[in-house]
């Protein structure tokens, strides 16, 4: 599975404002509405089953990275969405580092599978300490765009 | 005997596979241990103190893995990783990844 299979460009944020984690979130999915790829109604649903997940454990899987998600009825297909904070979150990541690189995933109720095949696809690219930081160094959604294609064309080498 | 090493065969048998949250329970495990310890599927090679690297191996149900230990306590860090991995992560067979 690429990176353009479930992130959508629309909602990329390459400078995220908020400095909490219920913050994050909310602005990530934010984003997905704006980009149109949930629906307004379901947007307070969406981001209480997404802070529920990270009540079970952190999704910040370390290396500055954390990957906040959930399954949800109201999408059809697996929508995604990468932000960048400068500054850096506390998001309660196993190794205690702050977190500057965030993919937010939605996915359908019934497709573990996808979800699954998304996650591996972003931590095995993560694994690439140049790619990791080239995203997190990017200042417009334009260049992470750029960036995530790049990784979807094995441009860094995994 | 700081170089000692120990390994075992392990299969995946939860459900759900290796998805983020039996990984950090298997990433706290192994960070009790000094022994460096990797996980090996399919000839990629993760620390097993990282959640992001052993996530990147996709390991689904019924997939076996090779854990792999060096250090003076590697025997046990193998013993106590393998025995999570044979306790399906404490997952219930009914859990959705997550």
């Amino acid at each position: 599975m690429k990176f353009a299979d479930f992130i959508s460009p629309g909602a990329i944020n390459a400078d995220l404002r908020a400095d909490g984690k219920e913050e994050v979130i909310r602005e990530m999915v934010q984003g997905l509405l704006d980009a149109g790829k949930i629906p307004a109604n379901e947007f307070e649903s969406i981001v209480r089953a997404i802070l529920n997940r990270e009540e079970l454990g952190s999704t910040g899987i370390g290396r500055g990275v954390a990957v906040p998600h959930t399954k949800h009825p109201s999408v059809d297909q697996l929508v995604g969405t990468v932000a960048v904070s400068t500054e850096g979150v506390d998001f309660d990541a196993l190794d205690g580092e702050k977190v500057h690189l965030f993919f937010l995933l939605v996915s359908p109720q019934d497709r573990p599978g996808d979800h699954l095949r998304a996650l591996e696809n972003i931590s095995r690219q993560l694994r690439n300490d140049t790619f990791c930081r080239f995203l997190k160094q990017a200042k417009s959604p334009e260049e992470i765009r750029q960036l995530l294609e790049e990784a979807d064309n094995n441009q860094f080498g995994v | 005997m700081d170089d000692a090493k120990a390994s075992r065969t392990v299969t995946i048998t939860n459900h759900a596979g290796m998805h983020i949250r039996p990984i950090s329970l298997v990433a706290k495990l192994a960070n009790q241990f000094r022994a460096k310890v990797e996980v090996i599927k399919d000839n990629q090679r993760a620390n097993a103190k990282s959640v992001l690297e052993m996530l990147s191996l996709g390991g689904r149900k019924g997939e076996e893995v090779l854990l792999e230990a060096t250090g003076e306590d590697a025997e046990a860090a193998v013993d106590a990783l393998a025995r999570l991995f044979a306790n399906k992560f404490h997952e219930d067979e009914t859990d959705g990844p997550s």
